[in-house]
């Protein structure tokens, strides 16, 4: 690792100010657990000559329950959203997904909006300063080659998050606060499909909350993932399955991945299951259709082609499961 | 002549101690531990959160001494391998790594014991499974990880049948 560049921290004690101090300095990032941030800044990725850690602001650390669902603020941890027993039992999938990112020490200070805001990785991205110098940078960073797809004018750096897609099953939405004040937004109207800017939100917005809908609550759902230590990574592909059955019909059903394209994608075409009951050739067509739109490409150290194979067999699998 | 350093006034607590010290807003705790404080029993490994040998407590949770920054310690606790020991005599934990030959090279040893140690305040009972989970963030390369294992078994044991007798 390199040494810490110079910058200054900010603390402040509310969202609003975190969103002043961000505006009103130069080259600011907003900081939370750090887990990520402060890996990419010693790797030189992230040059910040201002940092905002939102660890003191106490309002984004609450989670309440009312008439309209779940709501969480973005500054829980990890941990808390995956042993919250409310969350554990009513959104089950939400908090295996917190407890499947990296290992248990991250969980207990990386936060959920931490987690939804990750940046996206690439094997030719996520190194030191000389490894990606020696290669001429990439794409995302420096660069104007992109060694993923060379010759391309698109970055395919993955979106790692565990908790959006289990989140976006649900129909989360989110809460963002900017200068001109606060907004919400479907979860993922977060999200687009380009590597290098993969969030929508606005110049200095801060992600303050995440809102599950009631409607949903106690839905079966699962997540799983597939990554190269069991123990502590980044998912290589991973799926989050909510289906309700009617019997043995199916009622409403989705599913959500991750790892796998630079956004957090809903699989299109759930709805062609409802009303029907699962058999061996349905579960096969719909392993075959995640298998097509997932796109995963040449950013880890594991081939794409396995990528695709076990995100089709992930979501068959847990599908399967929850249809008992 | 050199960049300006941005600083902050920090105060906390280390190992039972109070300090107030100037600290640069780009230090981390693990630097801050090794330089400032003058204690080097946590160990800097990965450098990046992959490892665990720099684990220490804060606030009683175990978090990465390497990727936290030592400005954002205001007023808080931080515990390291050093606090364990009282008078001299290693905690229980110390002792099942010393028993159970759960050390060999050493390195990932503190890291280690601090996340055993946060595991073991939060459930002072935990299975084996829950010990794997518990110690899943911190890698060792010598001992194949069932000596370590049993360390903690060791301790469990031990305080125990201390909480029985008393």
């Amino acid at each position: 690792m390199e040494y810490m560049p110079n910058f200054q921290l900010h603390r402040p004690a509310t969202a609003k100010e975190a969103v002043k101090l961000r505006s009103d300095n130069s080259a600011a990032q907003y900081v939370a657990g750090g887990t990520d941030l402060i890996v990419n800044v010693r790797r030189g990725i992230e040059q910040p000559e201002n940092l905002i850690d939102l660890s003191a602001i106490a309002e984004l650390k609450l989670i309440n329950e009312d008439k309209d669902g779940l709501h969480i603020g973005a500054g829980v941890t990890l941990k808390e959203v995956a042993r919250n027993k409310k969350i554990v039992s009513k959104y089950q999938a939400v908090a295996e997904a917190a407890a499947a990112v990296a290992g248990i020490i991250h969980q207990q200070y990386g936060t959920l909006g931490g987690n939804l805001c990750l940046d996206t990785r690439c094997l030719y991205y996520n190194q030191s300063e000389w490894w990606r110098q020696s290669n001429d940078y990439c794409l995302k960073e420096r660069g104007d080659t992109c060694h993923v797809a060379s010759g391309g004018k698109q970055c395919f750096a993955a979106f790692s998050g565990d908790v959006a897609p289990a989140l976006l099953v649900f129909q989360a939405e989110v809460d963002l606060i900017g200068l001109k004040g606060p907004r919400r937004i479907p979860l993922a109207k977060l999200y687009q499909n380009d590597g290098m800017d993969h969030l929508t939100l606005k110049a200095g917005e801060l992600l303050t909350a995440v809102h599950l809908p009631k409607v949903l609550a106690g839905c079966p759902s699962r997540y799983e993932k597939t990554r190269i230590r069991g123990s502590i990574d980044f998912p290589l592909a991973g799926a989050a399955v909510r289906l309700k059955m009617k019997g043995k019909k199916v009622e409403d059903f989705a599913i959500a991945l991750t790892g796998v394209n630079p956004y957090p994608q809903i699989v299109k075409g759930t709805d062609e299951y409802v009303g029907n009951a699962f058999d061996d050739e349905s579960l096969d067509k719909l392993r075959d259709s995640v298998r097509k739109q997932a796109k995963p490409m040449k950013t880890t150290t594991v081939a794409p082609w396995y990528r695709r194979r076990v995100i089709g067999a992930v979501a068959r699998r847990l599908t399967e499961e929850l249809a008992g | 002549m050199s960049e300006k350093r941005n600083k902050t006034l920090l105060h906390c607590t280390v190992n039972g101690k109070e300090r107030d010290d100037v600290v640069k807003d780009n230090m981390l705790v693990a630097d801050y531990l090794r330089e400032v404080v003058g204690i080097t029993g946590t160990k800097i490994g990965c450098d990046g959160g992959e490892c665990g040998c720099c684990t220490v407590l804060i606030d009683g949770v175990p978090q990465h001494a390497c990727l936290r920054l030592t400005a954002t310690c205001q007023d808080v606790e931080i515990e390291t391998i050093e606090a364990l020991a009282e008078q001299n005599r290693l905690s229980a934990l110390q002792r099942g790594f010393h028993e159970k030959l759960g050390t060999q090279c050493g390195f990932c040893t503190p890291g280690m014991i601090m996340a055993a140690e946060g595991l073991l305040r939060e459930n002072p009972s935990p299975s084996e499974d829950e010990i794997r989970q518990g110690l899943a963030a911190n890698l060792c390369r010598c001992t194949g990880y069932i000596k370590i294992i049993e360390a903690v078994q060791f301790a469990i044991d031990e305080l125990g049948s201390k909480g029985k007798a008393a």
